[in-house]
């Protein structure tokens, strides 16, 4: 019965045209609702198993070895030294190791360079043993020789220095359009580097069964990872299962294999035994991929009524050689605010600092922080309400490629946003007190590029009448159990709890795994086709249409017909959905739109800056469940807080190492560094062209401008324009107004 | 060398290297996995338990110190039938994201209630002596040892508010 069913139920859709609101029409009542993880109660017990957690037998221990260079070759490691140690079993160098993980959606290999070394703190060995303690002896003992080479570090003097041709961008003339302008704006910003920092370090297990490579991973895009983890030990991909049901964040910090993986996975196979590797933190900081710094050059230029005319948005960022991903700092600003005459120039410096790659929300986290101060700098040049301001400036068309937009709510974000804030209570510059406190209140507009990924689910009906999604897409808190079941419940009219999520596993079809904002609307598409192709086919044994059929609490109705949904599954149904982009993401600029309100307290002598209130609203189509999407929006303003005022690598001046590589130098947000926030989502919104469930990307959105309402607030409290971020104290106390001082 | 460690009301005798942290015993020889190792350094605080009543990080504790000690981890304070107040209020709050530090969060919070209970001031309670008012911002300060870097920060606190009121009423 199933098979013959099969070529029927199956659907794929090819995202061509927009999509009719079938999810709307369902009756469930179960999808969008704030309805609680179904895997929350083995978090809270602790009986989820992340990777390296599981029960394994035989283990050995592995542990890396980072290079104490920047850049040359590795002369000689005393391996024989090594293995009279204790409970030491190998250790390994060279071969398939990894420079570096591989870029997000990557699917090869990342450079395998040893005896190279290309970074200080590179992995360069894996020493393995018995036991944790003595595997992490030997490694912390080895002894190891280099040939040393020069190395560039800084990306300011840089001598090679790229110019990708399709980021270089001028559209009418830049130059004599800036200067007609009625206010300019000339600012020079910089962001520093900063890293996922993912409370679950980079852990694998791997083990061998003939000849076919098992590995336990914390990983975001399985597909891609079995991709470049196959590449990377000669294999094919046939040969490579990776789990990862349960992913302890990854923020970028795992979209691509990982050095860890394939030290356990050559360690397995050279030893015949399973191997662990866990990055220690340090090593996590040190060889998995920071987000860059970042130089820009905003300049903007606006007629006497504050209509932006002119705009320029150059940037310089820095990567290690060999690496083709570079943030794309200015992908916002294509597209949020008009004017005729544009220039965009992109730098790429070569540097020897650990590689760059994705960070929650590449590009717009960091570059909205300058366009969006700058835009602050021009509404106060220009003397109007920065609100005010960003609503003259709301194009009618994407001004790059004069794309329509599919759905665009900014407008409506930023006057709710406002309304609901108190906006109306912001004073001029410098003109609140609260003791020894400045107060300030400030804007930014939240824009994030929104993209659909090809992404395959099965769902199967069980005779029972309960439902299995399978997918080999993965939850890295981001609530994709949650969702699937809503998706799949609604869909088949099922409580919730009567569908089993399987994730994970890279033998499952095969998602867009987690990243980019893309793997709910991706995944939960795919979901939905499959549920579609199940209900057509229940359509069909019931005589009926699928338009027809409603299936609510386990019961499907056609017409005046009732018949419980357990009586006509027989031994089962099981269909597959597969999205696929297609000419939509081309005719339409498809994006998130929302916008962040922040009031900071500006300490008076000191220059501390504390968040007092944080309100962000967003439009991002269809929610899919507002408590998990709320929690996705609070995650992204926070890491905006940790940009604004605390996050930055510190980088060596003489070696380009990462100085502040642990958890107590590298300063993520705390609990006291952040109040009850304010997440509010637009839930009227539906975005036609994005995908079949008109939903959009939540997880970047949320940081895209934030850290810029805290830098303008910041100007608004005291008048310190703070141009190099984040904002630390040192960069605000000495300008602070002098008739504080007593 | 051999230590008996209690844990969650059972006796084990476990053989350890000297090197060995408590965490680690915990995860690899106990194979309670529920505490995490989040930096290994005391900075992060995914690996808070209870040794004897009061939460510590075990991962900046030698297992060799503790022979006879007391330890409660959250495979102790709850069954999946039967969660703990606290287990409960995060679920029903969303008070968590990946699920990474919340054994963590949990287990701070739990000594952290304790403690306040006991009258224990922090760094910005306005009295030394009076009863702590535990605000939302006494409850940040006093759970800044926990990070949580998907930032769950307002509904852990969230969270703990309405366990402790559970708690409190239940009493």
């Amino acid at each position: 019965m199933m098979a013959k069913d099969q070529a029927t139920m199956d659907v794929t859709l090819t995202m061509d045209t927009a999509q009719p609101r079938r999810l709307d029409q369902m009756v469930q009542g179960v999808l969008g609702g704030a309805m609680a993880r179904p895997e929350g109660p083995l978090k809270v017990r602790g009986a989820a198993t992340y990777a390296a957690e599981h029960a394994v037998a035989d283990l050995a221990e592995g542990v890396l070895v980072r290079a104490t260079i920047t850049k040359g070759k590795v002369k000689a490691i005393d391996e024989a030294a090594a293995l009279k140690l204790p409970g030491v079993i190998a250790v390994l160098t060279g071969g398939p190791l990894l420079r570096n993980p591989a870029q997000g959606q990557a699917s090869e290999a990342p450079e395998q360079v040893l005896p190279e070394v290309h970074y200080f703190g590179q992995p360069i060995a894996v020493v393995v043993a018995d036991s944790f303690e003595n595997a992490r002896h030997a490694a912390q003992t080895l002894r190891v020789t280099y040939t040393e080479a020069k190395a560039e570090v800084d990306p300011e003097t840089a001598s090679t220095v790229e110019r990708p041709k399709k980021s270089q961008i001028e559209t009418g003339d830049f130059d004599a359009g800036f200067q007609a302008g009625a206010h300019q704006i000339d600012a020079l910003y910089h962001t520093e580097p900063h890293t996922s920092a993912a409370m679950e370090p980079h852990a694998s297990i791997a083990r061998w069964d003939q000849g076919r490579l098992e590995l336990w991973g914390s990983y975001q895009m399985l597909k891609h990872n079995v991709a470049e983890l196959a590449d990377a030990m000669g294999l094919p991909e046939s040969k490579v299962r990776i789990h990862a049901p349960y992913v302890g964040g990854g923020f970028g910090g795992k979209l691509g294999i990982a050095p860890e993986a394939v030290a356990a996975a050559h360690a397995a196979r050279e030893i015949g035994r399973p191997v662990r590797v866990v990055m220690a933190r340090q090593q996590v900081f040190d060889m998995t991929l920071r987000r860059t710094e970042t130089a820009q050059r905003l300049r903007l230029a606006c007629d006497a009524t504050g209509k932006i005319t002119a705009l320029a948005h150059e940037d310089r960022v820095s990567n290690l050689p060999g690496e083709s991903y570079s943030e794309p700092v200015a992908q916002g600003t294509h597209f949020l605010y008009g004017g005729a005459d544009r220039r965009f120039t992109h730098e790429v410096a070569r540097v020897h600092r650990p590689a760059a790659g994705s960070v929650r929300a590449p590009g717009e986290a960091v570059g909205m922080i300058a366009l969006e101060c700058a835009v602050d700098e021009l509404a106060e040049a220009a003397g109007i309400d920065p609100v005010e301001l960003r609503l003259r400036n709301l194009p009618k068309t994407a001004p790059k490629g004069d794309l329509p937009f599919s759905e665009n709510a900014l407008g409506r974000c930023l006057k709710e946003g406002a309304a609901r804030f108190g906006w109306d209570k912001r004073g001029t510059t410098a003109s609140r007190r609260d003791g020894d406190w400045w107060v300030g209140l400030g804007v930014a507009a939240a824009v994030r590029t929104n993209v659909l990924e090809e992404s395959i689910a099965r769902v199967t009906l069980e005779p029972d009448g309960s439902a299995t999604v399978a997918t080999d897409m993965t939850d890295i808190g981001t609530g994709t159990y949650a969702i699937l079941s809503q998706i799949a419940a609604e869909m088949l009219g099922l409580r919730p709890d009567q569908v089993t999520v399987k994730l994970g596993d890279s033998d499952l079809p095969k998602s867009s795994g987690s990243g980019g904002s893309f793997g709910a609307q991706s995944c939960g598409s795919a979901v939905f086709l499959a549920c579609q192709g199940l209900r057509a086919a229940l359509a069909k044994r019931l005589g009926t249409t699928e338009e027809e059929l409603t299936l609510k609490d386990g019961t499907a109705t056609s017409g005046n017909r009732r018949v419980p949904l357990a009586d006509v599954l027989d031994s089962g149904l099981s269909a597959t959905g597969h999205i696929k982009p297609g000419d939509t993401e081309d005719d339409f600029a498809i994006a998130g739109y929302g916008a962040h309100f922040a009031e900071v307290r500006v300490h008076a002598f000191t220059g501390e800056v504390r968040v007092a209130r944080m309100l962000g609203i967003f439009s991002i189509g269809r929610v899919l469940n507002r408590l998990t999407a709320e929690s996705q929006c609070h995650g992204g303003m926070i890491w905006g807080i940790g940009s604004a005022l605390s996050e930055e690598l510190q980088h060596d001046r003489r070696d380009g190492r990462i100085v502040n590589h642990d958890l107590a130098g590298y300063h993520v947000p705390c609990h006291l560094d952040v109040p009850q926030l304010d997440a509010v989502l637009l839930e009227d919104t539906r975005d036609d062209q994005a995908n079949p469930i008109q939903a959009k990307g939540i997880g970047e959105l949320g940081i895209s401008g934030a850290a810029a309402a805290i830098g303008n607030a910041i100007f608004n409290a005291c008048g310190v324009r703070v141009r190099d971020f984040p904002a630390t104290p040192d960069k605000i106390f000495p300008h602070l107004p002098f008739d504080d001082w007593g | 060398m051999q230590i008996s460690l209690n844990i969650n009301g059972e006796d084990h005798k476990v053989d350890v290297d000297l090197r060995r942290s408590l965490l680690d015993v915990l995860r690899h020889d106990l194979a309670l996995t529920g505490t995490k190792k989040g930096c290994d350094h005391g900075q992060c605080g995914a690996c808070t338990i209870l040794l004897d009543g009061r939460r510590i990080n075990s991962c900046l504790s030698l297992a060799v110190m503790h022979d006879g000690a007391t330890i409660t981890t959250i495979e102790g304070i709850g069954t999946a039938e039967d969660l703990h107040p606290l287990q409960r209020a995060f679920v029903a709050q969303d008070g968590y994201q990946c699920g990474y530090c919340t054994p963590g969060q949990i287990m701070s919070a739990l000594a952290m209630l304790t403690e306040a209970e006991e009258g224990w001031p922090s760094y910005i309670s306005e009295s030394l002596e009076a009863e702590p008012d535990l605000t939302d911002d006494e409850i940040a300060e006093r759970m800044s040892g926990n990070l949580c870097r998907c930032s769950a920060y307002p509904r852990i606190r969230q969270s703990i508010a309405e366990a402790r009121a559970q708690m409190r009423a239940a009493k």
